[in-house]
């Protein structure tokens, strides 16, 4: 007999006696009911500012990235910024649908679709800054590494910047085929409900055939736990190789051995972040309650604050090792530019600090950790802080450099690079608009694959066998 | 591809398909296939279908990946062009490993994702003939293949027997073609029909 048993003390992952089909039409009811007005008016703001974004591109290829506020000394400003930012959002979905699932971490399947979805396309925003911040755009296919005519003069894979190029294409590719693959059993189920000829048509497209037979599920079941394997030192290489970006230098602040596992529980917590502020959303706007639980956002809460906690050490550290290496250029940076709240940007440092490391400590109380409008507003003030922490890292070491008469006057950003990060908000929100409406934002099959485990109305009828002495449950149950 | 005949019975509890896929293998049946809404554990098992070995392929193609990646940047850097970088030496491979283990991960994944693919025969505008429209829903569905000697009749009574909510004799084709899900008729003649 195939052993359908947990603990009662553990919370459902799934509320209400709900069977199969159940899970099938509510997870499927927003792809096949209109969009609401609230729909059409946010993916109308996003459109907006995505064309705004266009435009901000536009102007950037046409007169060069000199229309940015970028100077000699500041030569990575807001757009490395929001590169960094935007990498890290991109971590949370990889690491819910890989680390947690070699963890066996029953939860994830709630919230994987959506946070693999949001990494997705938290990547492609990422990339949109280092190819535009190449200037002359047209020559970007010069980070290839090909036989060509120009010597051939190869890339330096010495580079981190080079490596970057590598981790965050390969990062792009495989987090798409662990989506893709993951998508195709419930398009199928999609497909096989559809009521309009051109809905049949598009989804059976979309599920490439499948039938759900015991053989490909075999096949996928190995398919996604070798991905999970391969992604999980992949996604920690990512950002590692980010942080490197950085730490090979020989700027003050930034050349640091603690750089990597200090960026990884960086992106970690943003990317938490983002798929809280996300799923709050989507849990109330379809009416998922059922499926995205407080279970869910409990456990994701308890890894903002692990994270942030984390982070929050690597900043106190980083202090530390300014006075205590007793390096005057690492004294100036850490002690002046960044920790005087009075120096030009020490209002940004302190900014990091209290929405990084100080405000998620409220996630220690249970009430708070249960409470969704906390831990929505929490979600983006942590956000803000991640942004704030990278917006630091970039500027404060760079604005005055080992130089003084080339020290920066203060930088701001204009209004086209702010154009730009506004309108990379505009492709990530489109995409997730569109993913909402046309996807399943729940991993039907998995869902129905723990449903009998950990279901409230199958947990319920569990009294049974809990009541049952080991011999008879092992004799009954065990294979 | 020949279309050939089958007995489908349809379940809708995990718990009475395991036994029944059991009673129904004892019996002599060849069952062709069941296609289930979601990954049923050890249903593979109980099917006596093998273990996949598309993990092995996964790794041959990493390996792939591992090899390329070094032999390609230790050509470049120590024979095609040397470039000389502060004096350091040519063949630097600690600042390969990056890259050497992104190829690695991209070959391994973007190969079995291809593996898988073609195993499963699934690639866009393909089209299989689907048993029953809630096989992807709530129903597991167990498709036997029938011999000229099946007594149909007798087999879905052993169907229900054994649990079956719903069983039925279906013709079919059994391989793919690029069709479109829309539209259902076959795209090609009916030649030959197995007869019962």
């Amino acid at each position: 007999m195939h052993l359908k048993y947990e603990s009662q003390l553990r919370e459902p992952l799934v509320y209400g006696d709900k069977n199969y089909h159940q899970v099938t039409e509510d997870i499927v009811r927003p792809i096949e009911a209109k969009p609401t007005r609230l729909w059409y008016i946010g993916f109308y703001i996003a459109v907006c500012l995505l064309l705004f974004g266009v435009y901000a591109i536009y102007r950037d290829v046409t007169y060069g990235i000199g229309q940015w506020n970028l100077n000699k000394t500041v030569g990575w400003g807001w757009d490395i910024t929001n590169f960094v930012w935007w990498v890290g959002i991109g971590h949370a979905g990889t690491l819910i649908s890989a680390i947690l699932l070699l963890f066996r971490q029953g939860w994830r399947t709630g919230v994987n679709r959506a946070a693999e979805a949001m990494t997705i396309f938290a990547v492609m925003c990422a990339g949109q800054f280092p190819i535009w911040h190449m200037g002359r755009v047209w020559m970007a296919f010069f980070v290839l590494p090909y036989p060509n005519s120009r010597g051939p003069l190869w890339v330096n894979f010495n580079s981190p910047l080079l490596w970057d190029v590598f981790a965050i294409s390969t990062y792009f590719t495989v987090s798409l085929l662990f989506w893709y693959s993951g998508l195709l059993p419930d398009f199928a189920t999609v497909r096989d409900r559809a009521f309009t000829k051109l809905r049949k048509r598009l989804y059976g497209v979309a599920a490439f055939g499948w039938t759900g037979s015991t053989k490909h599920w075999q096949r996928h079941e190995s398919l996604s736990l070798v991905l999970a394997g391969l992604s999980t030192p992949l996604v920690l290489s990512v950002h590692t190789i980010v942080s490197f970006d950085f730490a090979t230098s020989v700027i003050p602040g930034w050349h640091t051995t603690i750089f990597p596992p200090y960026f990884v529980a960086g992106a970690i917590f943003s990317g938490f972040a983002m798929v809280q502020s996300l799923m709050v959303i989507i849990r109330k706007v379809f009416a998922m309650e059922d499926y995205i639980t407080m279970g869910h956002i409990v456990a994701m809460n308890k890894v903002i604050v692990l994270t942030g906690s984390i982070v929050g050490v690597a900043y106190l550290t980083e202090l530390f090792m300014g006075w205590y290496s007793q390096n005057k250029y690492e004294g100036y940076t850490f002690w002046y530019s960044r920790a005087y709240l009075f120096s030009p940007y020490g209002w940004s440092y302190w900014g990091m600090m209290a929405c990084n490391v100080l405000s998620p400590q409220i996630f220690w109380f249970r009430k708070m950790r249960r409470n969704i409008f906390v831990t929505f507003f929490m979600s983006i003030i942590v956000n803000i802080g991640m942004w704030f922490e990278r917006f630091v890292i970039i500027v404060t070491s760079l604005y005055r450099d080992y130089l003084p008469s080339s020290w920066s006057v203060y930088y701001s950003p204009t209004i086209w690079e702010i154009g730009f990060y506004a309108g990379t908000f505009g492709l990530f929100f489109t995409c997730f608009f569109l993913f909402a409406k046309y996807f399943p934002v729940i991993a039907i099959a998995e869902i129905k694959y723990v449903l009998k485990t950990t279901g409230e109305g199958y947990k319920g009828r569990m009294d049974k066998i809990e009541a049952e002495s080991l011999e008879t449950f092992v004799h009954d149950h065990a294979h | 591809m020949a279309k050939k005949k089958f007995v489908i019975g349809c379940f809708d509890d995990e718990a009475v398909l395991f036994p029944a896929v059991k009673k129904v293998r004892t019996a002599g049946y060849k069952i062709h296939d069941v296609y289930t809404p979601f990954a049923v554990h050890g249903l593979d098992h109980a099917m006596g279908l093998r273990e996949t070995s598309l993990h092995t392929a996964g790794f041959i193609y990493g390996i792939t990946g591992t090899t390329t990646a070094l032999s390609c940047i230790s050509w470049i850097f120590t024979k095609d062009w040397p470039l000389n970088i502060g004096g350091k030496p040519h063949f630097a491979l600690p600042a390969w490993i990056p890259i050497t283990f992104e190829l690695t991960v991209l070959f391994a994944a973007v190969g079995m994702v291809l593996t898988f693919c073609y195993l499963c025969q699934l690639a866009p505008f393909v089209k299989k003939h689907h048993f029953h429209a809630r096989s992807t829903d709530d129903l597991f569905v167990m498709v036997i293949e029938c011999t000229d000697k099946t007594n149909t009749d007798d087999l879905q009574a052993f169907l229900t027997a054994g649990g079956a909510l719903e069983t039925n004799v279906q013709v079919a084709e059994e391989g793919w073609w690029l069709g479109r899900y829309d539209q259902d008729e076959m795209p090609f003649e009916t030649k030959e029909i197995v007869a019962a």
